[in-house]
């Protein structure tokens, strides 16, 4: 159920260190086969990575259970959080993650920026990934060997090489403040009413209309792949944009889930704190007219 | 002679298996791109005067009037130009 972006790192670094990748199998709603994944984590496994929401499906996964299964094994749990952290409250100590990234520009911010959680004591094992100014504490040139001895800078300057993104992190701050100033559950409330809502408007007035991924909303969030009947994605999103409706069509960079769910594309609905239940209604009103075509 | 360049903004490939082509036509010239496909495709369905249905040499396409066309079973970019410098002719 992974987007492209927690399967292709993987891959390529697998090539370099030679690790081996095992996918978990996930279930033709969405929703990740946990008896598998059980099956697949064993003591040699080194690390666990998966979405907490699924940025097709919006199906929220039990990452503190899953992250207990992996623990237990032995293994370290990475949380891909750019779906979740937008839109509920994430706690790492809760969850028991030990690494977490969410991206700025799923959540007001600027694009370009993101952020990385780890357990301190981690990222003090860990060795820097690039190298350049504020990264280091010393570097200093050995008249007698000739060689230049370096100390690293503590976590999170350790892994920050270079002149930064300032704009970006002053942006992504600034909505980080907007947000939690609006209450990350208070968030999750709202768009959990505007999903239920949608599924039911949408279930009632379009004949074509075709749902993906699991129905059971307490196990997702707000975000609704879906289809109709005799048309792309592509046709779908394109009528709507005609109405100045902006969804997204395509594989949403998660072509396996599309395998699963044995479709060529999707196109997805989602919602956030700026939108409307009227929103919504037009919304509706405009895909009964594209069933008419 | 109308050039694709006069008339066309982008043209995208589909995010999906589909690979089918979007074309988006330049905002001040939609109106006429779609009046000159219009005039030269054949029109099999329309919705509202939004969502033109159309066939051009064997070739089954969608254009809408916010300015954006969906071509179907396109080969490659090369034979969408063509098609487009015929149609916009």
């Amino acid at each position: 159920m992974e987007h492209h972006s927690n399967i292709v790192p993987w891959e390529l670094i697998s090539k370099i260190n030679g690790f081996t990748i095992k996918y978990a199998k996930v279930n033709e709603d969405g929703t990740l086969d946990c008896t598998d994944f059980e099956s697949k984590v064993s003591s040699k496994t080194k690390l666990v990575s998966l979405s907490h929401v699924s940025n097709v499906s919006g199906v929220i996964n039990d990452v503190k259970r899953i992250g207990k299964v992996a623990h237990e094994k032995g293994a370290l749990v990475f949380v891909d959080g750019a779906q979740s952290v937008p839109h509920m409250p994430v706690d790492v100590r809760d969850l028991d993650a030990d690494f977490l990234a969410f991206s700025g520009h799923k959540m007001l911010g600027p694009t370009g920026i993101g952020a990385l959680y780890g357990k301190k004591h981690l990222l003090e094992a860990m060795a820097p990934f690039q190298g350049g100014g504020e990264m280091i504490k010393d570097v200093i040139f050995n008249q007698k060997t000739g060689r230049v001895g370096i100390d690293w800078n503590d976590p999170p300057w350790k892994f920050e090489a270079g002149t930064p993104n300032i704009c970006g992190s002053v942006g992504l701050m600034e909505a980080i403040k907007y947000l939690e100033n609006i209450g990350m559950s208070e968030i999750l409330k709202y768009e959990k009413m505007l999903t239920e809502y949608a599924t039911k408007t949408m279930q009632n007035c379009c004949t074509k209309l075709l749902l993906y991924g699991t129905s059971d909303h307490s196990l997702k969030c707000g975000i609704m792949p879906f289809g109709i009947t005799g048309l792309s994605s592509h046709d779908v999103a394109l009528f709507l944009d005609n109405y100045g409706i902006m969804i997204r069509s395509g594989f949403h960079c998660a072509q396996p889930l599309h395998q699963i769910f044995k479709l060529q594309s999707s196109a997805r609905a989602s919602f956030y704190i700026y939108n409307t239940r009227e929103e919504i209604d037009r919304f509706t009103e405009v895909l009964k007219e594209i069933e008419q075509f | 002679m109308a050039t694709v360049e006069e008339y066309v903004a982008r043209i995208e490939g589909t995010c999906g298996a589909e690979k089918d082509i979007i074309v988006i036509f330049k905002y001040d010239k939609k109106d006429e791109a779609i009046a000159r496909i219009l005039k030269k495709a054949k029109l099999k369905n329309t919705l509202a005067g939004i969502i033109f249905e159309l066939a051009f040499q064997d070739i089954s396409f969608r254009v809408y009037s916010s300015g954006k066309a969906i071509f179907r079973g396109i080969k490659n970019r090369e034979t969408m130009n063509e098609i487009l410098v015929a149609l916009l002719h």
